[in-house]
């Protein structure tokens, strides 16, 4: 390990940053300035080693590229925006009063004098939880920077190597133009947000989704072209299941959750697939489409004479049908929450509505779904989910991946790499990658929860 | 992992509906409407919805009886090939064995996983301990860490422990999770404090309040996260996939994979009734418990 006249310059840089973001804060949190910045100096210290340090500064290395210390800059940026978040949250002394009302509501009719019993109590979570999850999640760390063989006993580091040969922009200007136009539109977002009238917020929640969409296309760009499909087609195929599915659910929601003759065994018939495996749905559509003696195709031939082409050869269609079964196998849950959300919808509003004279179409529109929203939000980020790691399963029986990649989601791409590719490095790094998307979207959920998709009722 | 096996009151959750399904009975009995839903497109609508949603398995039961040659010439009438179909996949591919891979796996984990999700829950609710902040965000965090992120670690751990092709391998990184842990703190947490007042004046310790008093107030919830639990197991696929490389040793889910062909040719009469075999036990227990976890889903409600 050793420590580069550069690295020290980006530690510095970053407990500057930290001293003076924090202290520049210090009076909103009503914390004296010195302790803010000091605080903040520390905690833009402390952010970036924690990466740096298991890391050894390799990215700082002589052999480091320009990638690899770009990449080891930006890891540090995070670690350090991290840090001082917490250490904001830490300091803030209406918070930490809070905290300690919220913390112990749940706890009540408490036992006295079983000092270790809790901890009995706890054991068998605990353990699983250190050495199948916390463990594992360490170890991926480990992997992620190593060349690792599966079956071979001895690994080389490779730094961030695993990583940074992911990235390859076609295009530099523009990849760093659209990096720009999202910092941009994101600041420029907030500010907006903050200025409190109704206006500006709904201009600044238009420039936040814009940002969204930036942010993905610059991901886009970012990617070497081979990287570039996996993720393409992990967006295809989540955004499709997502879309599709929840539209789907939400009518045939509408449809069934009113009292009615049979409604028990609608609803029933309605919700079994949630017991369906992602496998064997796959299963089930391998036959229904197959390319020789599909029953569909036939038909579509016999009636309309449409002829669908092959899926094992034509990637959208393949991309489709991994699409259609995932919407089928999911369908259940969805509705389970859909239908049980509708009943809960206050029935004085859907009348009065209807006595204002709003049609079918407008009451669902402007009661409905409004009322559902907070479901439809839960739903969302279960059903992104779903699709990021469990079509795993539809995708290896339906098409295995093909043709051609069409279908090989990030979760397929990983186990390819990893296990008949034998390269468990390279695959944990992706797993990273993976993991910080579903980061990206715990953030996102726990930052809209009780924002804008509450509805009181 | 449990994608969907995501229960309303852990954390990430909203608020969940309170009416559930059971209570639309209830709603009827104050008997203002034969409601304005009872039209008989509405009904048509339905049915024919159902019977989409249906499709896709009431085909493989059409195609699980016939040949390959019914298959290719469209048949929409059983065929006479179920017994031979039958044969290849119970004694020639031996689907009995899979089958009871899974159903071991599937049981210990619900049956473990309701356990140490009743102990931990019990200990957040009704005991106070120092660190308790940190346990609880300890706990907490591993709701956004699925399994498949570190699949490929959990593999090179397990197999340090040389548990590759054992039960332990299926099960054991399994048996705890915070969705259960959660579930039951909110279910125990939304009990009157009377009632462990209660019972520590009587002179119970927090173990017999578990198995007295909370175990049989516990039963919806319980029943709801066993379907979840069972669901979750029966359904794995990617870590048998990676874990297990004995036919022995193997699942029903993976295992279906050697009936897509038999003898060189591809065969779809076996294939399709192995997946609907492989269905029923997942199946069954969602039907048999549908009350408990209907009414386990309203229960976790966060009031």
């Amino acid at each position: 390990m050793q420590l580069t006249f550069s690295a020290v310059l980006a530690l510095v840089a970053s407990a500057t940053l930290g001293a003076v973001l924090l202290g520049a804060v210090a009076s909103r949190i009503a914390r004296p300035v010195p302790l803010a910045a000091g605080v903040g100096a520390v905690a833009g210290l402390v952010g970036p080693l924690l990466f740096y340090v298991p890391l050894r500064f390799c990215t700082f290395g002589p052999e480091a590229e320009p990638v690899d210390l770009l990449f080891g800059l930006t890891l540090g940026a995070t670690g350090t925006l991290l840090a001082l978040r917490i250490a904001r949250t830490l300091l803030d002394p209406a918070g930490a009063k809070q905290r300690a009302v919220k913390r112990d509501t749940t706890t009540h009719g408490v036992f006295r004098g079983h000092p270790f019993l809790p901890w009995v109590l706890l054991a068998p979570t605990l353990l699983i939880l250190i050495l199948f999850l916390y463990w594992p999640a360490l170890y991926t760390l480990d992997l992620s920077t190593q060349l690792v063989r599966l079956g071979a006993p001895f690994s080389v580091d490779r730094c961030v190597l695993n990583f940074t040969e992911l990235i390859g922009p076609s295009s530099p200007t523009t990849t760093f133009g659209v990096l720009l136009a999202t910092l941009v539109l994101f600041v420029a977002g907030a500010w907006l947000d903050r200025r409190g009238d109704s206006r500006s917020e709904r201009w600044g929640s238009w420039l936040t989704t814009l940002g969204v969409g930036t942010t993905l296309l610059f991901l886009y760009l970012l990617w070497t072209s081979s990287y570039q499909r996996v993720f393409t087609v992990t967006l295809i195929i989540s955004a499709g299941t997502v879309v599709i599915g929840l539209v789907i659910s939400i009518v045939i929601a509408y449809l069934a959750y009113q009292p009615m003759r049979g409604g028990a065994i609608y609803r029933t018939l309605l919700i079994w697939p949630y017991a369906i495996s992602p496998p064997i749905a796959g299963i089930l559509f391998f036959v229904i489409f197959d390319p020789n003696a599909g029953i569909i195709e036939h038909w579509l031939n016999t009636l309309f004479g449409i002829t669908l082409p092959n899926y094992r050869q034509d990637p959208m269609l393949a991309q489709a049908l991994v699409i259609l079964a995932s919407v089928w196998k999911t369908l259940g849950y969805n509705l389970l929450f859909y239908i049980a959300g509708l009943q809960n919808v206050r029935t004085d509003l859907l009348e009065a509505a209807s006595i204002d004279g709003a049609n079918i179409w407008q009451r669902f529109r402007h009661v409905v779904i409004p009322a559902l929203s907070p479901i439809t939000f839960f739903l969302v980020v279960t059903n992104l989910t779903y699709a990021f790691f469990e079509t795993f399963g539809t995708i290896d029986y339906l098409t295995a991946g093909g043709p051609a990649g069409a279908t090989s989601v990030a979760m397929y791409e990983i186990y390819r790499v990893a296990i008949p590719g034998r390269d468990l490095g390279r695959g944990a790094a992706q797993s990273l990658i993976l993991f910080a998307g579903v980061i990206a979207l715990t953030a996102w959920q726990f930052r809209s929860t009780g924002r804008r998709v509450s509805y009181g009722n | 992992m449990s994608t969907l096996g995501q229960v309303p009151g852990t954390p990430a959750a909203p608020a969940a509906p309170q009416t559930s399904f059971v209570a639309s009975q209830h709603r009827r009995r104050f008997g203002q409407r034969r409601s304005k839903a009872d039209r008989w497109y509405n009904h048509l609508a339905l049915i024919v919805i159902c019977f989409a949603i249906g499709f896709p398995v009431l085909y493989a039961a059409l195609v699980a009886t016939q040949g390959n040659a019914d298959f290719f010439a469209f048949r929409l009438t059983p065929g006479d090939m179920l017994g031979e179909n039958w044969n290849v996949v119970w004694n020639t591919r031996q689907l009995g064995g899979y089958l009871l891979n899974s159903t071991i796996q599937a049981i210990v984990i619900t049956v473990g996983k309701t356990i140490t999700a009743l102990l931990a829950g019990l200990a957040f609710v009704h005991l106070r301990f120092p660190g308790k902040w940190w346990v609880f965000w300890f706990v907490l965090v591993t709701l956004m860490m699925p399994t498949e992120i570190s699949i490929i670690a959990l593999f090179r751990i397990v197999s340090f422990f040389d548990w590759g092709n054992t039960m332990y391998a299926l099960t054991i990184p399994f048996l705890a999770s915070a969705t259960g842990a959660f579930l039951f703190r909110q279910h125990f947490a939304n009990l009157p404090s009377e009632l462990s007042e209660a019972a520590q004046l009587d002179g119970a310790s927090p173990t017999q309040y578990l198995w007295r008093i909370l175990l049989p107030l516990s039963w919806n919830v319980i029943g709801a996260l066993a379907v979840i639990q069972f669901i979750y197991s029966w359904n794995m696929y990617l870590w048998p996939l990676m874990i297990i490389t004995e036919q022995s040793s193997q699942v029903v889910q993976v295992g279906l994979g050697t009936l897509r062909t038999i003898g060189g040719g591809q065969t779809y009469g076996p294939l399709m009734l192995g997946a609907l075999v492989a269905s029923i036990p997942p199946t069954l227990v969602f039907i048999l418990l549908q009350k408990q976890f209907l009414a386990g889903f309203s229960i976790a409600s966060d009031k």
